[in-house]
C-alpha cells in the first residue's frame, strides 16, 4: 500500500494544470515538492477548510477545482460534507487522501482510521457521488470523476507515514495572487 | 423599519459587487439574510459554522466574486484562527457583517457574555471596526464595502439591537 507522498505523486499526471487547493502541512509541503505550478493553492494555516475554499471557489466560476483534503482535517470541519452536498457545483472533486492518521503531528490516529467512515458520512450528508477506492487506484478514479463532470467525493485510502520535506518559504499573498492569474488565464473568473 | 434597512443593505452589496454571501443565522438578521435569499445576482450559501463559511469566502473571491459574511458576533469566538490564518495572512477583503447582540434591549442574558469581549478581541486582531447603532448609521455601509477592497483586510461592520430597531 501507498503512503500519502506516493499517492500524490501517482495523481500528479492528472492534477498538473488543474485549479488545486491543498490542504495545510505535509500533503501542501509534498505537492509543492513534486509538482509546483501557479495552479496550486497551498494552504499554510487554518486546519480544516480545504474543502470549504474548494467549494467556494468552484461555485465562484466554472473551471473544475480539486480540493485535497485529509481524512483528520475533514473531521474538523465535518459539516463540510452537508455544505457540499447541498450545494451541488459539477466541477468540483473532493479528494480525500485517508490514512487513518494525523500525519502532519506525528501519526496520531484518527476516528476515520477507527470506526469511523468518511465514505458513509458523506453518503449520509447527502452527496450523490462518493467513491472509495485504495491508494494505487486513485489517479484512475479522479480522472474518471473529471471525465464524468459531476460533483464526486473520492476517499483514497492508504497508510501512514511521512517523507521529509521542508516547509514552503512562499508568501500566502503570492500563493494567492498567482492562483488567482491562473484562474483568470483560463478564463473562468466569475463565471458561473 | 427592519425590512428598509435589509434591502437597502442588500442594494449596497450589489453595488459593490459582492456576489456571493455566506450566512449563519441571528434572529437579528432573518430580513436581511431573507432579502439575500431573494436576489439572483448574490450566490448565497449558508454555513454550518462561521469558519466554513470563511472558507467558502476565500475560495469565491479567488474564483473571481466578492464575498460577504453575516454572523452574530459570537462567531468572533469562532472565527479567530482563520481570521489570522486565512482572511489576514493571504490579504482576502471580506466584509463581515455582525449582529452585535448583548448590547442595550437584549433579552438573553448569556450574549452580554461574548458582548463584552466583541470590541476588544476585534481590535486586539486589528480589524477595523464600525459600530452601527441609530438606523442612519447604514449610510456608511457603501464607503465601507468600497474601503475594505481598498485594504484587503477582514472588516466588521457591527449592527447592534438599536440600529435594527429592536432595542
Amino acid at each position: 500500500m501507498m503512503i500519502r507522498s506516493e499517492l500524490l505523486k501517482s495523481i500528479v499526471p492528472v492534477i498538473t494544470d488543474r485549479l488545486v487547493v491543498c490542504n495545510i502541512g505535509l500533503p501542501s509541503q509534498e505537492l509543492f515538492q513534486l509538482d509546483d505550478q501557479p495552479s496550486n493553492f497551498y494552504m499554510l494555516g487554518t486546519m480544516g477548510l480545504a474543502s470549504s475554499i474548494g467549494l467556494g471557489l468552484a461555485l465562484a466560476q466554472s473551471e473544475t477545482v480539486i480540493a485535497i483534503d485529509g481524512d483528520g482535517s475533514v473531521l474538523t470541519n465535518l459539516a463540510t460534507l452537508a455544505t457540499i452536498a447541498n450545494n451541488v457545483a459539477d466541477n468540483f472533486i473532493l479528494l480525500i487522501v485517508d490514512n487513518g492518521s494525523y500525519g502532519s503531528t506525528g501519526d496520531q490516529p484518527t476516528y476515520a482510521g477507527g470506526k469511523t467512515s468518511l465514505t458513509a458520512v458523506a453518503q449520509a450528508c447527502g452527496c450523490e457521488h462518493v467513491v472509495e477506492c485504495q491508494a494505487a487506484e486513485t489517479a484512475a478514479e479522479l480522472q474518471a470523476a473529471l471525465d464524468g463532470g459531476r460533483m464526486t467525493i473520492i476517499v483514497a485510502k492508504c497508510e501512514s507515514g511521512n517523507i521529509p520535506v521542508p516547509v514552503i518559504e512562499m508568501s500566502p499573498v503570492v500563493i494567492r495572487d498567482r492562483f488567482m492569474n491562473e484562474v483568470r488565464r483560463k478564463g473562468a473568473h466569475g463565471r458561473n | 423599519m427592519t425590512s428598509t434597512l435589509s434591502g437597502r443593505i442588500v442594494d449596497d452589496l450589489v453595488r459593490n459587487d459582492i456576489g456571493f454571501v455566506t450566512t449563519v443565522p441571528c434572529k437579528q438578521l432573518a430580513g436581511v439574510i431573507d432579502a439575500i435569499e431573494r436576489r439572483n445576482d448574490i450566490l448565497h450559501v449558508p454555513s454550518n459554522k462561521e469558519d466554513e463559511g470563511m472558507g467558502l469566502c476565500a475560495g469565491a473571491y479567488m474564483g473571481g466574486r466578492r464575498p460577504c459574511i453575516i454572523m452574530q458576533n459570537t462567531a468572533i469566538g469562532v472565527t479567530i484562527n482563520t481570521l489570522a490564518t486565512l482572511i489576514q495572512f493571504y490579504q482576502i477583503p471580506l466584509p463581515m457583517l455582525i449582529s452585535y447582540r448583548g448590547e442595550v434591549g437584549e433579552k438573553v442574558a448569556c450574549q452580554v457574555e461574548m458582548a463584552v469581549h466583541t470590541k476588544a478581541l476585534l481590535s486586539q486582531l486589528t480589524i477595523p471596526t464600525f459600530h452601527f447603532h441609530r438606523p442612519e448609521d447604514v449610510e456608511e455601509l457603501d464607503g465601507i464595502l468600497k474601503y475594505t477592497q481598498m485594504c484587503k483586510k477582514p472588516t466588521a461592520i457591527l449592527t447592534d439591537a438599536s440600529f435594527w430597531g429592536v432595542a
